[in-house]
């Protein structure tokens, strides 16, 4: 199925949480999780579907101190 | 003495925090956070990049069990983005401390005080421990402390601007204003900078473009640590009052 991740479009088989980070490389532990604009708690990622056509976003810590921009 | 700095039961052993924006890479990131002595570092939520997944992880630098890591809200212009940012922030997981920017301008980077004070309230009520970046306003900052929030981060002066305490008389008033701890955001060029928020009396002072943009960061870091240890012994040691003429320091008496 499509879902749209961090703004790309990509083709996947994960049907969960846990298992779209582990099919990306994406370690849990340092990532925050959003589907469809709600925050997935960590306890939550191996049983939280994931829909055709679904957005997630997926972030970490960057480098940043005061206002960087986008 | 001991002279410790603790927000909301956290105790922090520098009174310089540093941010980790702008350095060429995250080497030299780590290096002048060493140098700087602080164990506090700011940090943005970013997007993970899922095309090139051998880009390191910041966290992989700054080790979270040696550093306490601090989230900012960066970038963020509205209360709705900035609490989404910080509730992001908080889910990766490494602690309930936000440093809680909602910017008003893209040409200035004030910020918006009245969502800010907005976003704090929220945010305190979750739970957060709050640290908002504000402008130099002793009015806005007696807000955000009723409003529930653990810090006041006053700015010196714009972000990355480096033109240091534009205004100390508004910072020292601030101070007298709120209970609550007050650490200069924002616009520290240079040691000397840092050394005079310290001596106002601020708690901390908050730098990243001042090290992150110096030509040698490393050392930059360093100067910084020593200007900011010596404005808070100085604040501590109370200085001199100024005066017009001289006022001799070698006895008269015994003169021939």
């Amino acid at each position: 199925m499509k879902i749209k991740v961090n703004g790309d479009i990509i083709e996947t088989t994960s049907t969960t949480v846990s298992s779209l980070l582990e099919e990306l490389g994406i370690k849990a532990e340092r990532v925050a999780v959003e589907v469809n604009t709600i925050i997935v708690k960590k306890s939550e990622y191996s049983r939280f579907n994931l829909n055709e056509g679904d957005t997630v976003e997926i972030v970490n810590f960057v480098g940043g101190g005061q206002n960087d921009g986008r | 003495m001991e002279d410790k700095l603790v927000i909301r039961g956290i105790e922090f052993k520098s009174r310089l925090w540093v941010g980790t924006g702008k350095y060429k890479n995250l080497e030299e990131t780590k290096k002048a956070i060493e140098a700087s002595g602080t164990d506090v570092v700011t940090v943005a939520v970013r997007r993970v990049n899922i095309l090139n997944r051998d880009s390191e992880n910041l966290l992989d630098y700054i080790d979270p069990k040696r550093y306490k890591i601090l989230p900012n809200t960066a970038g963020c212009y509205t209360v709705e983005e900035a609490l989404r940012y910080a509730r992001l922030a908080r889910e990766a997981g490494v602690s309930d401390m936000i440093k809680l920017e909602v910017i008003g301008d893209e040409k200035t980077l004030f910020p918006d005080t009245e969502g800010l004070v907005q976003a704090t309230r929220i945010l305190a009520g979750e739970g957060f421990i709050v640290f908002p970046y504000t402008n130099d306003d002793p009015i806005v900052a007696r807000k955000l402390e009723d409003a529930g929030a653990a810090a006041v981060m006053p700015l010196g002066a714009p972000i990355g601007s480096g033109l240091g305490i534009r205004n100390p008389y508004n910072i020292r008033i601030i101070l007298e204003t709120v209970k609550i701890p007050v650490i200069v955001d924002a616009g520290v060029g240079t040691a000397s900078d840092a050394t005079v928020a310290m001596e106002l009396g601020c708690d901390a002072v908050l730098i990243n473009t001042g090290i992150a943009g110096a030509k040698d960061p490393i050392t930059m870091a360093e100067a910084m640590k020593h200007a900011v240890i010596a404005g808070r012994l100085a604040f501590r040691a109370g200085r001199i009052p100024k005066k017009l003429y001289a006022t001799a320091s070698s006895p008269i008496e015994g003169m021939i």
